[in-house]
């Protein structure tokens, strides 16, 4: 027969209340929960007293399953200690402990009530063991959901930021590109330049290629269209950047850039001057204080 | 299934790596550069095969559903290779000599990446079958 381990378990949990905060807390300390300086002890115990009320209430209504309407306020309440250690940094190792260092208190809260009645303290540990299983994983849930967050605004402004579009001279753009260029970076790259071309009334962008590891079909392809649609809009591109390993790479592998391409930014940079009526020289002055020297 | 002839070269490493979206596609080419400047290709090699690998994985997830590559270290007579072995469950390729001529494509794209990863590496070999996949195997020696 299954003895209804929830109503010991409550009986525990509210009589013993304070110990078992205690002696969390004293597990959570010893587990180095503090010692990475990112929360207070003042902030941890107030977590602490909040979860184990919200626990014990949500068993007082009576109902142990932990995705009933009961623990709706302790999801919400671990949910928010979870999403704000994803952002302070914590490991999920720390994140976890939380909520699992706090099996031993209850555990040993029952020994201590249920002195003797070894069926009871069994059944009542099998509820409580499963109940904070949930917790544990809920916890963990909220923690990785929030860590994806992060990593997918950090992608977003990696793909904004390393897209940047420079104007070198009046009329004269350049595109510095770094990384890997996949369908979505190569949208990014494309509207910026797009953007630019048209602020900045240009007539040749340069789309420099150093920082890019390989340019494969794909890149290439990407590399076409971004220069179809500057010509579209009026622009000349010249590639930049091409590394001697990567050209004859280019060429085994079949692909025509059919654009004005260089060595350097500026190789390309001087041509682009040249091709709009631009030249640079050595200030007069310069070459007389050197011709003197030479004398 | 190995053939009997690439079982007799020794292999000195093996990875294995799945092929399931693009950021695997950025994978395969880290480990494969990693691997080919572990046995000293030279700038030229390593930049052919990792554009091979890079070829021969987007081909593996567009067009065969996903799949796997094998990057293997291999010896043979003293001198040392990378070998990649790209395999899916896909639908196979139907005709092999027009899928490896140059600006042949079904999927949009430039139409190289297959005959181009031929001409990038030192040994092409492919086998697909219609229904069941397609398995294709290439290695860049280092040139002595």
């Amino acid at each position: 027969m299954e003895i209804d381990g929830t109503q010991v378990l409550v009986r525990t949990i509210t009589d013993e209340e304070p110990a078992i905060l205690m002696a969390w807390l004293a597990l959570l300390k010893e587990g180095g929960s503090l010692q990475t300086g990112r929360i207070r002890e003042a902030e941890l115990q107030t977590q602490a007293k909040v979860v184990l009320g919200q626990l014990r209430d949500a068993l007082a209504s009576g109902q142990s399953d932990f995705g009933s309407e009961a623990y709706a306020s302790l999801r919400e309440t671990l949910g928010e200690i979870s999403r704000s250690r994803a952002i302070q940094g914590f490991s999920s190792t720390d994140t976890a402990k939380f909520v699992f260092s706090l099996k031993e208190p209850i555990f040993e809260a029952l020994g201590r009530t249920q002195a003797g009645d070894a069926s009871l303290i069994a059944a009542a540990t099998r509820s409580a063991s499963r109940l904070l299983d949930r917790l544990g994983l809920h916890t963990m849930e909220v923690f990785q959901t929030s860590r994806e967050e992060v990593i997918g605004r950090q992608t977003q402004e990696i793909a904004e930021l390393s897209t940047p579009v420079v104007r070198l001279w009046d009329g004269i753009l350049a595109l510095p590109l770094i990384g890997t260029l996949d369908s979505a970076r190569t949208g990014v790259v494309m509207e910026n330049l797009l953007q630019a071309i048209v602020d900045e009334e240009a007539e040749i962008a340069i789309i420099d290629i150093t920082g890019v590891p390989t340019v494969d079909t794909l890149v290439a392809q990407h590399l076409l269209k971004a220069i179809a649609a500057a010509r579209l809009m009026g622009a000349d591109c010249i590639i930049s950047g091409i590394r001697p390993q990567i050209a004859q790479t280019m060429v085994h592998l079949g692909v025509e850039l059919n654009v004005v391409s260089k060595a350097t930014l500026a190789d390309a940079f001087a041509l682009a001057l040249r091709r709009t009526g631009r030249a640079v020289v050595r200030k007069q002055a310069a070459a007389t204080t050197a011709s003197e020297d030479r004398r | 299934m190995r053939t009997d002839s690439e079982a007799r070269v020794p292999i000195a490493k093996t990875d294995l790596l799945p092929i399931r979206s693009g950021e695997d596609v950025v994978r395969v080419r880290q480990q494969v550069r990693a691997r080919a400047i572990e046995i000293g290709l030279g700038l030229v090699d390593q930049t052919k095969i990792i554009t091979a690998a890079s070829e021969l994985a987007r081909n593996t997830l567009d067009y065969g559903g996903g799949g796997e590559v094998r990057i293997d270290l291999v010896e043979e007579g003293g001198r040392k290779g990378v070998r990649l072995t790209f395999e899916d469950q896909g639908p196979g390729i139907p005709d092999i000599a027009q899928a490896l001529t140059d600006h042949y494509t079904t999927g949009g794209g430039l139409g190289l990446g297959l005959g181009g990863a031929k001409r990038l590496s030192n040994e092409f070999h492919i086998e697909s079958t219609l229904g069941v996949g397609t398995r294709i195997t290439i290695a860049r020696w280092k040139s002595r």
